[in-house]
């Protein structure tokens, strides 16, 4: 079997859950299985009803970034909640949201869209992503 | 007796419509498509992403599907795939 790829997601701005969203389709593509482990801002992202929303850029991308997103998004490139959900559909992509984070910010499950398929613990993070790569976003 | 060889362009399964899309849709949806083709059944993708080009390779390369053909028309790139 092919090596994993595990992605830990923190951060909750929709720039750098684009660039996950993308590694994680892009792994998805190639087969390999992927381990995705939502944490703090990031798992706040992913509550129902507001996976869509706008969670705003990292500050370090400034006026002139938030242009180049906009640019991107009008040309038709698929938001990281949807480029998620395609990466899904091609098998092996399992999203687990972090126990920590969701006594951290007063989340239950059912708070939580779709695309996350269950909760773990760091442990189980760990265990299930082995010997493969582990990618802190 | 001689033999006329008449060369017959390869019958293409599938394709995949991929010009306008950015990093990783145009592999996204070829992964997608070639599951619904059989072993030795070919996949024609149309792309406008720059990266195409050193991703097909990498994708063909890893997952072991075939790339049969490559070309580009302008900005448009032309992969032609065979399912493993």
């Amino acid at each position: 079997m092919d090596e994993s790829i595990n992605l830990v997601l923190f951060s909750g701005t929709d720039d750098k859950l684009q660039a996950a969203a993308v590694l994680t389709a892009g792994a998805a593509a190639l087969g390999k299985p992927v381990n995705v482990f939502l944490q703090y801002w990031a798992l706040d992202a992913f509550r129902v009803g507001r996976i869509d929303r706008d969670h705003g850029l990292a500050p370090e991308a400034g006026a002139e970034g938030k242009d180049h997103v906009e640019a991107l998004r009008i040309a038709g490139q698929a938001s990281w909640a949807e480029t998620l959900r395609q990466a899904k559909e091609l098998g092996g992509v399992d999203i687990q949201a972090c126990s920590l984070s969701m006594d951290l910010l007063g989340i239950e499950q059912t708070d939580l869209d779709a695309l996350v398929d269950g909760v773990e613990g760091v442990t189980a993070f760990y265990l299930n992503a082995g010997e493969g790569q582990l990618v802190f976003i | 007796m001689d033999t006329l060889e008449v060369k017959i362009p390869p019958a293409i399964d599938a394709k995949v419509d991929a010009r306008g899309l950015s990093c990783p849709m145009p592999i996204v949806r070829t992964a997608q498509a070639i599951k619904t083709i059989a072993s030795g059944a070919l996949v024609e993708v149309l792309a406008t992403d720059p990266g195409s080009l050193k991703d097909f390779t990498a994708w063909c390369r890893s997952t072991g599907n075939e790339l049969v053909e490559q070309s580009a028309d302008g900005t448009v790139y032309r992969f032609v795939i065979r399912r493993k």
